[in-house]
């Protein structure tokens, strides 16, 4: 009984970890996708993105792993503005057909570019001291590092939505999600609220890239074997709101590592299927309005 | 509106200029023989991108998980062959196709009541179901492995599949224009014409009285069915069957081929995956790196500033060179 117990908190606080970062990758998928309507497939090459800039300037500068962590929100928010004015802009009102292939091209472009920096192989993360070893709570040993994933993703998380719920800008976004034309007709620069929430969701995505580059590994086929758990916490959570896809990534998470805890010779064969039942159940996800 | 050639308005008879890929494919038999084998692969290929264009392209549904369809064909005719001792080619490809049909009718009736994203999620989702399934179910899949000793008996009992693909290319050749045949035959009836409609505005097609949800299914169906067939033909060709028949980046690589030769166009489907193998067997063994990147580049350009692909910009020439004199 002791045993089991402990294999449930293990597992609870394993898939926690995953969940968050999970969240953490795609929520600006979500606002994307709820705000332009764009299906952007290449969303985890921003994730990806960040994890090579966090390795990169550990292993190859030395940087301090907070410096790093900055580093990798920066870079790819940097780096997303670029190509949404050079790129994304001009496809808002294409079909879904054709965002798709567009995307999908930006997969292959990302695939093969890391490819040749990088090689093929996974990059290893150098953990700080401070972040390594065990974390003790009520009796029980925690692994230092996914504690501090937990924490600081939900303090990302808490001052997001209090970005969302409370401020100028958060109120500005909720309005264009509602409805574009009647937002533009009160005066609001939906084209620049666009670029700068693109910007702040593709910097989460580096941001949780480089911060779970220890969970995820980052190699140049991350994209393309990621993209389906990036699209089921959008699908399954809802687009365009923020607590849907935040209960989807703890359910995936915790149910991924159940999975592989209790069930291995299913691989991940459950998920799908769960994911198949949520979205025939309720198409528009657990937290999405219809459209 | 696009320039499909579809629909009442064009001419159901077979155009002269329509033989020509069939006259193609015969030269090359004779005049390349030492490229068989990736002759077979590309006429297998262009029956798969016919079906994915069946339903992409006339029906405007849009799917990242065509290859569950491909690849179920592919291990039923490989496990048929392999496990269950059948070697009769007709009798492997009619189960796959059958396979083909029965899990797309299964599929299709459930993730075609979806939109959007939701459909888009459902596709990949059943083709992860899928892949994960060849993966784990290593007694009948040869999982990561992949499934070899796929045995294939003489076509009808006369003709052996050779070392030179010789009977293989043939064999492929007579199964492309059956279905090409079948999907040219719906393109251009009431049918083909509902699709177009549906692809263009579902909501004035339900407003005037067509069973829209029903038509997908069945095309949704048939596009299923031609897959597992051409599924089926890459084991017989092949004579083995990896998981890389289920991937993801199969299914993209496909969008890719159509993309190239012209999506909602017949012919697209033939001249994208030409085009797509023949520069891949040149160039991607060379040079890995470049040719994603090239891949991806031209998606890219193709969806900014070419949208018809290979045969639209030809269109788009051809109109140019009759407005002048």
């Amino acid at each position: 009984m002791e045993a089991f117990f402990a294999s449930l908190v293990s597992v609870a606080f394993h898939g926690a970890a995953l969940g968050m970062i999970l969240y953490v990758i795609s929520v600006g998928l979500s606002v994307t996708m709820g705000l332009m309507g764009f299906a952007n497939l290449a969303h985890g090459v921003f994730a990806m993105a960040g994890g090579y800039v966090l390795t990169t300037a550990i292993s190859r500068f030395g940087a301090p792993f907070p410096l790093a962590l900055a580093l990798a929100f920066v870079f790819v928010a940097a780096a997303s503005v670029v190509l949404e004015r050079l790129l994304y802009s001009r496809l808002y009102t294409a079909s879904d057909l054709e965002q798709v292939l567009f995307t999908i091209g930006l997969i292959f472009i990302s695939v093969a570019v890391a490819r040749f920096v990088y090689g093929t192989l996974q990059q290893p993360v150098v953990l700080p001291d401070y972040l390594k070893g065990q974390f003790a709570l009520l009796g029980r040993d925690f692994p230092a590092y996914r504690v501090f994933i937990i924490v600081f993703s939900s303090v990302m998380v808490g001052l997001l939505w209090f970005g969302v719920e409370r401020t100028r800008w958060g109120a500005m976004v909720r309005a264009t999600v509602d409805n574009r034309a009647m937002a533009q007709s009160v005066g609001i620069d939906t084209r620049r609220l666009f670029t700068l929430t693109f910007a702040l969701g593709s910097g989460l995505a580096g941001l949780g890239g480089g911060l779970g580059a220890e969970i995820i590994a980052i190699q140049p086929t991350y994209p393309f074997e990621n993209l389906v758990y990036f699209l089921v916490v959008v699908a399954v959570g809802g687009l365009g709101s923020l607590r849907g896809p935040f209960v989807a990534a703890l359910l995936i998470g915790i149910a991924d590592t159940a999975c592989k805890y209790w069930l291995p010779q299913y691989g991940a064969f459950p998920i799908y299927v769960a994911t198949i039942a949520i979205l025939l159940w309720r198409p528009a996800g657990l937290f999405g309005r219809r459209a | 509106m696009s320039a499909h050639a579809g629909g009442y308005s064009a001419d159901p008879r077979i155009r002269w200029i329509e033989s020509l890929p069939w006259i193609v494919a015969i030269a090359a038999f004779f005049a390349l023989p030492e490229y068989l084998s990736l002759g077979a692969r590309i006429l297998i290929y262009i029956l798969y991108a016919l079906s994915l264009d069946l339903i992409v392209g006339y029906a405007g549904i849009i799917t990242l998980g065509h290859s569950a369809y491909f690849g179920l064909g592919a291990y039923v005719a490989g496990i048929l062959a392999a496990k269950a001792g059948i070697g009769d080619p007709m009798v492997q490809l009619a189960a796959a196709a059958a396979a083909g049909a029965l899990l797309g009718i299964s599929t299709g009736a459930i993730i075609l009541r979806t939109r959007a994203l939701t459909l888009l999620m459902l596709t990949l989702a059943i083709t992860s179901v899928l892949l994960e399934i060849a993966n784990k179910a290593t007694a009948l899949t040869g999982g990561a492995d992949g499934l070899s000793g796929v045995v294939v008996a003489p076509v009808l009992g006369l003709f052996k599949f050779d070392i030179f693909g010789k009977t293989a290319y043939l064999y492929c050749l007579l199964v492309l224009l059956l279905g090409w045949w079948l999907v040219r035959k719906l393109i251009y009836s009431p049918f083909g014409t509902s699709l177009t409609g549906v692809r263009e505005n579902s909501l004035r097609m339900h407003a005037i009285g067509a069973p829209v949800y029903w038509r997908l299914v069945l095309v949704y169906t048939l596009s299923a069915t031609i897959a597992g067939v051409a599924g089926g033909l890459i084991t017989q060709t092949n004579q083995f069957v990896g998981l890389n028949v289920l991937s993801f980046e199969s299914a993209g690589e496909l969008l890719v081929m159509l993309i190239l030769g012209g999506v909602g166009r017949i012919y697209g489907a033939f001249v994208g995956p030409v085009v797509y193998l023949i520069a891949q067997d040149l160039l991607a063994k060379q040079f890995p790196e470049y040719w994603y990147f090239g891949i991806g580049t031209m998606l890219v350009l193709v969806v900014m500033f070419a949208r018809g692909g290979i045969l639209g910009i030809l269109d788009g020439m051809l109109a140019n060179l009759r407005r002048k004199p």
